[in-house]
Protein backbone atom coordinates (compact mmCIF):
# COMPACT_ATOMS: atom_id res chain seq x y z
CA UNK A 1 0.00 0.00 0.00
CA UNK A 2 1.42 3.17 -1.14
CA UNK A 3 1.06 6.60 0.84
CA UNK A 4 -1.18 9.50 0.52
CA UNK A 5 -0.25 13.24 0.53
CA UNK A 6 -2.51 14.94 3.05
CA UNK A 7 -3.25 18.79 1.57
CA UNK A 8 -0.61 20.15 4.06
CA UNK A 9 1.86 18.08 2.58
CA UNK A 10 2.48 15.69 5.25
CA UNK A 11 2.86 11.83 4.33
CA UNK A 12 0.41 10.01 5.58
CA UNK A 13 1.76 6.44 5.95
CA UNK A 14 -1.38 4.31 5.96
CA UNK A 15 -0.94 0.83 6.83
CA UNK A 16 3.08 0.29 5.49
CA UNK A 17 4.19 0.75 9.20
CA UNK A 18 1.57 -1.91 10.23
CA UNK A 19 1.88 -4.02 7.20
CA UNK A 20 6.00 -4.19 7.73
CA UNK A 21 5.56 -4.59 11.16
CA UNK A 22 3.22 -8.01 10.25
CA UNK A 23 6.11 -9.02 7.83
CA UNK A 24 9.08 -8.75 10.27
CA UNK A 25 6.93 -10.62 12.56
CA UNK A 26 6.80 -13.50 10.36
CA UNK A 27 10.24 -12.91 9.16
CA UNK A 28 11.70 -12.80 12.77
CA UNK A 29 10.20 -16.20 14.16
CA UNK A 30 10.39 -18.08 11.00
CA UNK A 31 13.88 -17.69 9.92
CA UNK A 32 16.97 -16.65 11.67
CA UNK A 33 19.45 -13.53 10.53
CA UNK A 34 22.61 -14.67 8.79
CA UNK A 35 25.23 -14.16 11.29
CA UNK A 36 23.07 -16.36 14.22
CA UNK A 37 22.78 -19.21 10.60
CA UNK A 38 26.52 -19.01 9.97
CA UNK A 39 27.36 -19.13 14.19
CA UNK A 40 25.76 -22.51 14.80
CA UNK A 41 27.07 -23.88 11.41
CA UNK A 42 30.33 -23.18 12.27
CA UNK A 43 30.06 -24.68 15.90
CA UNK A 44 28.46 -27.31 14.13
CA UNK A 45 31.56 -28.16 12.38
CA UNK A 46 34.27 -27.18 16.01
CA UNK A 47 32.21 -29.27 18.18
CA UNK A 48 34.12 -32.11 19.57
CA UNK A 49 31.55 -33.89 21.70
CA UNK A 50 29.01 -36.18 20.05
CA UNK A 51 25.73 -34.93 22.18
CA UNK A 52 26.57 -32.17 21.28
CA UNK A 53 26.59 -32.11 17.76
CA UNK A 54 23.29 -33.88 17.91
CA UNK A 55 21.68 -30.90 19.37
CA UNK A 56 22.92 -28.50 17.17
CA UNK A 57 22.21 -30.35 14.23
CA UNK A 58 19.04 -30.53 15.54
CA UNK A 59 18.84 -27.28 16.25
CA UNK A 60 19.86 -26.57 12.48
CA UNK A 61 17.10 -29.17 11.20
CA UNK A 62 14.59 -27.01 12.74
CA UNK A 63 15.37 -23.73 11.72
CA UNK A 64 15.68 -25.12 8.14
CA UNK A 65 12.18 -27.00 8.81
CA UNK A 66 10.51 -23.73 9.80
CA UNK A 67 12.05 -21.68 7.27
CA UNK A 68 11.08 -23.93 4.29
CA UNK A 69 7.12 -24.44 5.52
CA UNK A 70 7.16 -21.08 7.46
CA UNK A 71 6.12 -21.64 10.77
CA UNK A 72 7.61 -20.50 13.60
CA UNK A 73 10.87 -22.35 14.55
CA UNK A 74 10.00 -22.15 18.49
CA UNK A 75 6.99 -22.32 20.38
CA UNK A 76 7.87 -19.87 22.22
CA UNK A 77 7.29 -17.17 19.84
CA UNK A 78 8.54 -14.28 23.10
CA UNK A 79 7.09 -11.18 23.76
CA UNK A 80 8.11 -8.36 21.15
CA UNK A 81 10.38 -5.75 21.82
CA UNK A 82 10.62 -2.78 19.13
CA UNK A 83 13.78 -0.89 18.13
CA UNK A 84 12.75 2.12 16.23
CA UNK A 85 15.56 4.93 14.87
CA UNK A 86 15.56 7.66 12.16
CA UNK A 87 12.37 9.80 11.94
CA UNK A 88 9.79 9.08 14.12
CA UNK A 89 6.11 10.02 13.44
CA UNK A 90 3.85 10.49 16.28
CA UNK A 91 1.27 7.77 15.80
CA UNK A 92 3.93 5.04 15.37
CA UNK A 93 3.23 3.28 17.84
CA UNK A 94 -0.11 2.30 17.81
CA UNK A 95 1.08 0.80 14.35
CA UNK A 96 3.37 -0.97 15.82
CA UNK A 97 0.38 -2.43 18.33
CA UNK A 98 -2.19 -2.99 15.90
CA UNK A 99 0.68 -4.40 13.16
CA UNK A 100 1.60 -7.07 16.32
CA UNK A 101 -2.02 -7.70 17.17
CA UNK A 102 -2.98 -8.35 13.26
CA UNK A 103 0.38 -11.25 13.40
CA UNK A 104 -0.40 -12.67 16.58
CA UNK A 105 -3.57 -14.14 14.46
CA UNK A 106 -2.57 -14.19 11.24
CA UNK A 107 1.18 -15.94 11.75
CA UNK A 108 -0.13 -17.42 14.56
CA UNK A 109 2.12 -16.25 17.65
CA UNK A 110 1.38 -17.60 21.06
CA UNK A 111 -0.28 -15.19 22.72
CA UNK A 112 2.11 -14.52 25.97
CA UNK A 113 1.39 -11.44 27.26
CA UNK A 114 -0.94 -11.93 31.06
CA UNK A 115 -1.37 -9.63 33.61
CA UNK A 116 1.87 -10.12 35.77
CA UNK A 117 -0.64 -10.37 39.01
CA UNK A 118 -3.41 -11.94 37.62
CA UNK A 119 -1.86 -13.52 35.31
CA UNK A 120 -4.90 -12.98 33.22
CA UNK A 121 -4.51 -13.16 29.18
CA UNK A 122 -5.79 -10.93 26.68
CA UNK A 123 -5.11 -13.09 24.17
CA UNK A 124 -3.38 -10.68 21.33
CA UNK A 125 0.70 -9.95 22.99
CA UNK A 126 -1.26 -6.32 23.09
CA UNK A 127 -1.69 -4.45 26.65
CA UNK A 128 -0.34 -2.03 28.63
CA UNK A 129 3.51 -1.57 28.15
CA UNK A 130 3.92 -4.56 25.74
CA UNK A 131 4.70 -4.63 23.03
CA UNK A 132 8.12 -2.60 24.28
CA UNK A 133 8.83 -0.31 21.65
CA UNK A 134 12.54 2.01 22.07
CA UNK A 135 12.87 5.13 20.38
CA UNK A 136 16.14 6.53 19.11
CA UNK A 137 14.76 9.64 16.89
CA UNK A 138 17.49 11.37 14.66
CA UNK A 139 17.26 13.47 11.66
CA UNK A 140 17.74 10.67 8.48
CA UNK A 141 14.11 11.05 6.30
CA UNK A 142 13.66 7.14 6.96
CA UNK A 143 12.07 4.97 10.00
CA UNK A 144 14.27 1.75 10.40
CA UNK A 145 12.13 -0.66 12.87
CA UNK A 146 14.02 -3.85 14.14
CA UNK A 147 11.77 -6.28 16.49
CA UNK A 148 13.23 -8.85 18.31
CA UNK A 149 10.50 -11.76 19.61
CA UNK A 150 12.27 -12.32 23.12
CA UNK A 151 11.22 -16.26 24.60
CA UNK A 152 10.87 -16.70 28.11
CA UNK A 153 13.44 -18.95 29.12
CA UNK A 154 16.60 -17.04 28.15
CA UNK A 155 14.67 -13.78 29.46
CA UNK A 156 14.46 -15.38 32.54
CA UNK A 157 17.84 -15.87 33.18
CA UNK A 158 18.92 -11.95 32.93
CA UNK A 159 20.93 -10.48 36.27
CA UNK A 160 22.02 -6.92 37.09
CA UNK A 161 24.80 -6.74 39.69
CA UNK A 162 25.52 -3.17 41.37
CA UNK A 163 29.24 -3.90 41.88
CA UNK A 164 31.60 -1.56 43.43
CA UNK A 165 34.38 0.22 41.35
CA UNK A 166 37.09 -1.30 43.26
CA UNK A 167 35.65 -4.95 41.71
CA UNK A 168 36.96 -3.02 38.85
CA UNK A 169 37.04 -5.32 35.12
CA UNK A 170 37.91 -8.46 37.46
CA UNK A 171 34.54 -8.18 39.19
CA UNK A 172 32.88 -7.22 36.07
CA UNK A 173 34.12 -10.70 34.49
CA UNK A 174 33.20 -12.86 37.08
CA UNK A 175 29.89 -11.71 37.48
CA UNK A 176 29.33 -12.75 33.89
CA UNK A 177 30.94 -16.28 34.16
CA UNK A 178 29.08 -16.70 37.78
CA UNK A 179 25.91 -16.13 35.15
CA UNK A 180 26.53 -18.20 32.67
CA UNK A 181 27.62 -21.24 34.92
CA UNK A 182 24.24 -20.80 37.37
CA UNK A 183 22.05 -20.34 34.26
CA UNK A 184 23.71 -23.96 33.09
CA UNK A 185 21.28 -25.75 30.74
CA UNK A 186 18.23 -23.10 31.43
CA UNK A 187 18.09 -20.51 28.71
CA UNK A 188 18.46 -23.15 25.90
CA UNK A 189 22.45 -22.74 24.95
CA UNK A 190 23.87 -22.58 22.80
CA UNK A 191 23.43 -18.63 23.61
CA UNK A 192 24.26 -14.98 22.94
CA UNK A 193 25.26 -12.83 25.47
CA UNK A 194 24.48 -9.09 25.68
CA UNK A 195 26.08 -6.88 28.27
CA UNK A 196 25.71 -3.50 29.31
CA UNK A 197 28.18 -1.76 31.91
CA UNK A 198 27.65 1.54 33.28
CA UNK A 199 25.50 3.91 33.10
CA UNK A 200 22.62 3.72 35.94
CA UNK A 201 21.52 0.57 36.75
CA UNK A 202 17.96 0.72 34.27
CA UNK A 203 20.41 2.23 31.56
CA UNK A 204 22.87 -0.71 32.01
CA UNK A 205 19.74 -3.40 31.51
CA UNK A 206 18.36 -1.32 28.22
CA UNK A 207 22.46 -1.11 26.48
CA UNK A 208 22.61 -5.18 27.78
CA UNK A 209 19.19 -5.91 25.38
CA UNK A 210 20.50 -3.45 22.60
CA UNK A 211 23.84 -5.41 22.33
CA UNK A 212 21.67 -8.05 21.16
CA UNK A 213 21.01 -5.88 18.49
CA UNK A 214 24.69 -6.55 17.03
CA UNK A 215 25.42 -8.61 14.36
CA UNK A 216 27.81 -11.46 15.65
CA UNK A 217 30.50 -11.01 13.05
CA UNK A 218 30.77 -6.72 14.00
CA UNK A 219 33.14 -6.74 17.46
CA UNK A 220 32.44 -3.14 19.64
CA UNK A 221 34.50 -0.30 17.95
CA UNK A 222 36.33 0.43 21.06
CA UNK A 223 39.54 -2.11 20.44
CA UNK A 224 39.31 -2.66 24.71
CA UNK A 225 35.93 -4.21 25.13
CA UNK A 226 35.93 -6.21 21.87
CA UNK A 227 39.00 -7.87 23.68
CA UNK A 228 36.79 -8.20 26.59
CA UNK A 229 34.31 -10.11 24.21
CA UNK A 230 36.99 -12.01 22.98
CA UNK A 231 38.32 -13.16 26.33
CA UNK A 232 34.76 -14.06 27.26
CA UNK A 233 33.65 -15.96 24.42
CA UNK A 234 36.37 -18.25 24.88
CA UNK A 235 36.25 -18.68 28.41
CA UNK A 236 32.60 -19.39 28.35
CA UNK A 237 33.15 -22.01 25.99
CA UNK A 238 35.92 -23.51 27.80
CA UNK A 239 33.28 -23.87 30.46
CA UNK A 240 31.64 -27.06 28.92
CA UNK A 241 28.02 -26.18 29.67
CA UNK A 242 27.38 -26.95 25.96
CA UNK A 243 24.17 -27.03 23.93
CA UNK A 244 20.91 -27.70 26.22
CA UNK A 245 23.53 -28.14 29.09
CA UNK A 246 23.96 -31.64 27.71
CA UNK A 247 28.20 -30.87 27.60
CA UNK A 248 30.03 -29.64 24.86
CA UNK A 249 32.26 -27.29 23.38
CA UNK A 250 29.05 -24.40 21.98
CA UNK A 251 28.07 -22.59 25.46
CA UNK A 252 27.88 -19.20 23.68
CA UNK A 253 27.70 -17.84 19.53
CA UNK A 254 28.81 -14.48 21.10
CA UNK A 255 29.50 -12.28 23.65
CA UNK A 256 28.28 -8.61 22.90
CA UNK A 257 29.16 -5.79 25.15
CA UNK A 258 28.06 -1.97 25.16
CA UNK A 259 29.01 0.41 27.29
CA UNK A 260 27.87 3.76 29.05
CA UNK A 261 29.80 6.15 31.06
CA UNK A 262 28.45 6.05 34.84
CA UNK A 263 28.88 7.56 38.41
CA UNK A 264 32.17 7.51 39.76
CA UNK A 265 30.91 5.64 42.53
CA UNK A 266 29.15 2.79 40.69
CA UNK A 267 29.70 -0.31 38.19
CA UNK A 268 26.34 -1.63 37.08
CA UNK A 269 26.74 -4.64 35.20
CA UNK A 270 23.97 -6.18 33.07
CA UNK A 271 23.49 -9.60 31.79
CA UNK A 272 20.67 -10.03 29.16
CA UNK A 273 20.80 -13.96 27.64
CA UNK A 274 19.45 -14.93 24.36
CA UNK A 275 19.09 -18.76 23.56
CA UNK A 276 20.09 -19.80 20.10
CA UNK A 277 17.00 -18.42 18.45
CA UNK A 278 18.41 -14.93 17.98
CA UNK A 279 15.98 -13.67 16.39
CA UNK A 280 15.52 -10.19 14.99
CA UNK A 281 14.40 -8.35 11.62
CA UNK A 282 14.55 -5.07 10.46
CA UNK A 283 13.58 -2.74 7.94
CA UNK A 284 13.46 0.90 6.85
CA UNK A 285 10.30 2.87 5.99
CA UNK A 286 11.01 5.53 3.22
CA UNK A 287 8.59 8.51 3.19
CA UNK A 288 7.94 7.77 -0.72
CA UNK A 289 6.21 4.06 1.04
CA UNK A 290 9.04 2.03 0.04
CA UNK A 291 10.36 -0.89 2.13
CA UNK A 292 13.36 -2.28 2.48
CA UNK A 293 14.37 -5.32 4.19
CA UNK A 294 17.38 -5.20 5.62
CA UNK A 295 17.93 -8.65 7.63
CA UNK A 296 16.56 -10.88 4.70
CA UNK A 297 17.32 -8.05 1.60
CA UNK A 298 15.30 -7.07 -0.70
CA UNK A 299 12.45 -4.16 -0.81
CA UNK A 300 8.63 -4.52 -1.28
CA UNK B 1 12.15 -47.62 20.20
CA UNK B 2 8.10 -48.38 20.21
CA UNK B 3 6.07 -47.37 22.99
CA UNK B 4 5.15 -48.95 25.93
CA UNK B 5 8.54 -49.34 27.21
CA UNK B 6 9.24 -52.78 28.62
CA UNK B 7 11.87 -52.90 31.97
CA UNK B 8 14.40 -54.61 29.93
CA UNK B 9 14.33 -52.58 27.32
CA UNK B 10 14.97 -49.48 29.65
CA UNK B 11 17.31 -50.92 31.42
CA UNK B 12 19.85 -51.06 28.28
CA UNK B 13 19.83 -47.83 27.87
CA UNK B 14 22.88 -45.47 28.59
CA UNK B 15 23.70 -42.11 29.36
CA UNK B 16 23.88 -39.80 25.66
CA UNK B 17 22.41 -42.86 23.91
CA UNK B 18 20.48 -41.09 20.99
CA UNK B 19 16.62 -42.76 20.28
CA UNK B 20 13.66 -42.50 18.33
CA UNK B 21 10.54 -43.22 19.64
CA UNK B 22 6.98 -44.55 18.01
CA UNK B 23 3.65 -45.33 19.10
CA UNK B 24 1.39 -43.95 21.95
CA UNK B 25 2.66 -41.12 23.83
CA UNK B 26 1.02 -38.58 26.44
CA UNK B 27 1.58 -35.10 26.45
CA UNK B 28 1.83 -33.72 30.22
CA UNK B 29 2.85 -30.84 31.67
CA UNK B 30 1.74 -28.83 35.10
CA UNK B 31 -1.79 -28.56 35.47
CA UNK B 32 -2.28 -32.36 33.76
CA UNK B 33 0.26 -33.50 36.57
CA UNK B 34 -1.72 -32.19 39.46
CA UNK B 35 -5.07 -33.37 38.36
CA UNK B 36 -3.76 -37.18 37.72
CA UNK B 37 -2.43 -36.91 41.54
CA UNK B 38 -5.67 -36.31 42.16
CA UNK B 39 -7.35 -38.76 40.83
CA UNK B 40 -4.95 -41.50 41.92
CA UNK B 41 -5.62 -39.52 45.75
CA UNK B 42 -9.08 -39.63 45.19
CA UNK B 43 -9.09 -43.59 43.85
CA UNK B 44 -10.42 -41.71 40.21
CA UNK B 45 -10.01 -43.90 37.14
CA UNK B 46 -8.00 -42.07 34.92
CA UNK B 47 -8.79 -41.49 30.84
CA UNK B 48 -5.66 -43.32 29.93
CA UNK B 49 -3.40 -45.96 30.96
CA UNK B 50 -0.11 -44.71 31.70
CA UNK B 51 1.27 -48.06 32.30
CA UNK B 52 5.25 -48.53 30.81
CA UNK B 53 3.80 -44.97 28.87
CA UNK B 54 5.83 -42.50 28.25
CA UNK B 55 5.08 -38.39 28.73
CA UNK B 56 5.89 -35.61 27.33
CA UNK B 57 6.77 -32.26 29.20
CA UNK B 58 5.24 -29.54 26.72
CA UNK B 59 2.38 -26.98 25.59
CA UNK B 60 1.67 -28.06 22.19
CA UNK B 61 -0.19 -25.94 19.70
CA UNK B 62 -2.61 -27.22 18.54
CA UNK B 63 -4.37 -26.37 14.98
CA UNK B 64 -8.51 -26.44 16.23
CA UNK B 65 -10.14 -26.84 13.16
CA UNK B 66 -8.20 -30.33 12.84
CA UNK B 67 -6.27 -31.23 16.16
CA UNK B 68 -3.09 -30.78 13.98
CA UNK B 69 -0.03 -30.42 16.41
CA UNK B 70 2.19 -26.87 14.49
CA UNK B 71 4.66 -26.25 17.67
CA UNK B 72 5.40 -28.83 19.98
CA UNK B 73 8.88 -28.53 21.99
CA UNK B 74 9.70 -29.25 25.57
CA UNK B 75 9.28 -27.02 28.29
CA UNK B 76 11.35 -27.34 31.93
CA UNK B 77 11.24 -30.41 33.05
CA UNK B 78 11.89 -28.90 36.33
CA UNK B 79 8.53 -27.59 37.18
CA UNK B 80 7.47 -30.74 37.70
CA UNK B 81 10.08 -31.75 40.15
CA UNK B 82 7.49 -31.16 43.03
CA UNK B 83 5.22 -33.88 41.34
CA UNK B 84 6.89 -36.34 39.62
CA UNK B 85 8.26 -38.61 42.23
CA UNK B 86 4.68 -39.62 43.26
CA UNK B 87 3.51 -39.48 39.22
CA UNK B 88 6.09 -41.84 38.37
CA UNK B 89 5.41 -44.63 41.37
CA UNK B 90 1.40 -44.34 41.33
CA UNK B 91 1.38 -44.16 37.12
CA UNK B 92 4.12 -46.93 36.16
CA UNK B 93 4.81 -44.60 33.45
CA UNK B 94 9.14 -45.69 32.15
CA UNK B 95 9.84 -42.25 30.57
CA UNK B 96 10.27 -39.22 30.51
CA UNK B 97 10.56 -36.48 27.49
CA UNK B 98 11.81 -32.70 28.43
CA UNK B 99 14.83 -30.33 28.94
CA UNK B 100 16.76 -29.24 31.62
CA UNK B 101 16.72 -32.65 33.83
CA UNK B 102 15.04 -33.06 37.13
CA UNK B 103 15.74 -32.84 40.67
CA UNK B 104 17.44 -35.81 42.50
CA UNK B 105 14.36 -36.96 44.44
CA UNK B 106 12.91 -37.65 40.52
CA UNK B 107 16.33 -38.85 39.77
CA UNK B 108 16.04 -41.10 42.76
CA UNK B 109 12.17 -42.42 42.13
CA UNK B 110 13.45 -43.08 38.26
CA UNK B 111 15.90 -45.36 39.57
CA UNK B 112 13.19 -47.23 42.13
CA UNK B 113 10.51 -47.70 40.26
CA UNK B 114 12.60 -47.99 36.70
CA UNK B 115 11.92 -44.84 34.51
CA UNK B 116 14.38 -42.72 32.06
CA UNK B 117 14.60 -39.30 31.28
CA UNK B 118 15.23 -38.07 27.21
CA UNK B 119 16.52 -35.05 26.68
CA UNK B 120 14.66 -33.06 23.91
CA UNK B 121 16.41 -30.14 21.83
CA UNK B 122 14.59 -26.56 23.57
CA UNK B 123 13.29 -24.90 20.85
CA UNK B 124 12.77 -27.55 18.06
CA UNK B 125 9.70 -26.91 17.88
CA UNK B 126 9.26 -27.71 13.94
CA UNK B 127 10.73 -31.09 13.99
CA UNK B 128 8.82 -32.11 17.38
CA UNK B 129 5.61 -31.29 15.69
CA UNK B 130 6.61 -33.65 12.43
CA UNK B 131 7.21 -36.94 14.54
CA UNK B 132 3.82 -36.01 16.96
CA UNK B 133 1.49 -34.98 13.95
CA UNK B 134 -1.37 -37.39 14.42
CA UNK B 135 -3.38 -36.23 18.18
CA UNK B 136 -5.98 -39.86 19.45
CA UNK B 137 -7.46 -38.36 22.11
CA UNK B 138 -7.41 -35.00 24.46
CA UNK B 139 -8.25 -35.03 27.88
CA UNK B 140 -9.32 -32.24 30.59
CA UNK B 141 -9.30 -29.64 27.45
CA UNK B 142 -10.90 -27.24 30.75
CA UNK B 143 -7.29 -26.96 31.57
CA UNK B 144 -6.31 -25.25 28.41
CA UNK B 145 -4.40 -26.41 25.36
CA UNK B 146 -1.35 -26.34 26.54
CA UNK B 147 -2.24 -27.78 29.97
CA UNK B 148 -4.87 -30.12 28.80
CA UNK B 149 -3.48 -34.14 28.39
CA UNK B 150 -2.79 -35.22 25.33
CA UNK B 151 -2.67 -38.58 23.94
CA UNK B 152 -0.49 -38.71 20.46
CA UNK B 153 0.89 -41.14 17.91
CA UNK B 154 4.62 -40.55 17.69
CA UNK B 155 6.13 -41.52 14.60
CA UNK B 156 10.49 -41.57 14.86
CA UNK B 157 9.97 -38.75 17.24
CA UNK B 158 13.58 -37.58 17.99
CA UNK B 159 16.56 -37.49 18.69
CA UNK B 160 16.18 -38.05 21.84
CA UNK B 161 19.21 -37.89 24.12
CA UNK B 162 19.62 -40.61 27.12
CA UNK B 163 19.85 -38.40 29.89
CA UNK B 164 19.03 -39.99 32.97
CA UNK B 165 19.39 -43.69 32.89
CA UNK B 166 17.30 -46.21 34.96
CA UNK B 167 19.67 -46.20 37.61
CA UNK B 168 20.21 -43.10 38.56
CA UNK B 169 22.61 -41.98 36.52
CA UNK B 170 22.49 -38.39 35.04
CA UNK B 171 24.32 -36.05 32.37
CA UNK B 172 23.67 -33.16 33.77
CA UNK B 173 25.11 -34.11 37.05
CA UNK B 174 28.06 -35.35 35.17
CA UNK B 175 28.34 -31.55 32.92
CA UNK B 176 27.89 -29.69 36.43
CA UNK B 177 31.26 -31.53 37.99
CA UNK B 178 33.12 -30.75 34.59
CA UNK B 179 31.95 -27.74 34.46
CA UNK B 180 33.36 -27.09 38.13
CA UNK B 181 36.84 -28.58 36.68
CA UNK B 182 36.86 -26.69 33.48
CA UNK B 183 36.01 -23.43 35.48
CA UNK B 184 39.53 -22.96 36.23
CA UNK B 185 40.45 -22.46 33.04
CA UNK B 186 37.98 -19.95 31.65
CA UNK B 187 38.92 -17.97 35.47
CA UNK B 188 42.81 -18.24 34.22
CA UNK B 189 41.49 -16.97 30.60
CA UNK B 190 40.18 -14.00 32.56
CA UNK B 191 42.72 -13.38 34.67
CA UNK B 192 40.99 -13.93 37.96
CA UNK B 193 42.78 -16.19 40.23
Amino acid sequence: MYPTVAPWGEIIENNVIEDTVVSLLKEAVTSLPKDVLFALKEAEKKERSEIARTQLRTILDNIDAADRLTVPMCQDTGIHVFFVSGRITPDLEEHIRAGTLRATNEIPLRPNAVHPLTRENPGTNVAEGLPHVVFHPSSVDYTEITVMPKGAGSENMTALAMLTPSQGVKGVKKFILDTVVSAAGKPCPPTILGIGIGGTADEAMALSKKALLRPLDQKNADSSVAELESDLYEALNLTGIGPMGLGGDTTTLGVNIEIAYCHTASLPVAVNLQCWAGRRATARIYPNGRVEYLTRGGSE
Amino acid sequence: MNTPLSHEGIKNLKLGDTVYLSGTIFIARDEAHLRALKFYEESKELPVDFNGGVIFHCGPIVRKEDKKILAAGPTTSARMNSMEPKFIELSGIKGIIGKGGMSKDTVEAMKKFGCVYFAFTGGAAVLAAKGLENVKDVFWLDLGMPEALWVVEANDFGPLVVAIDAYGNSIYDEVSKNVGKNIIDSKRILGLE
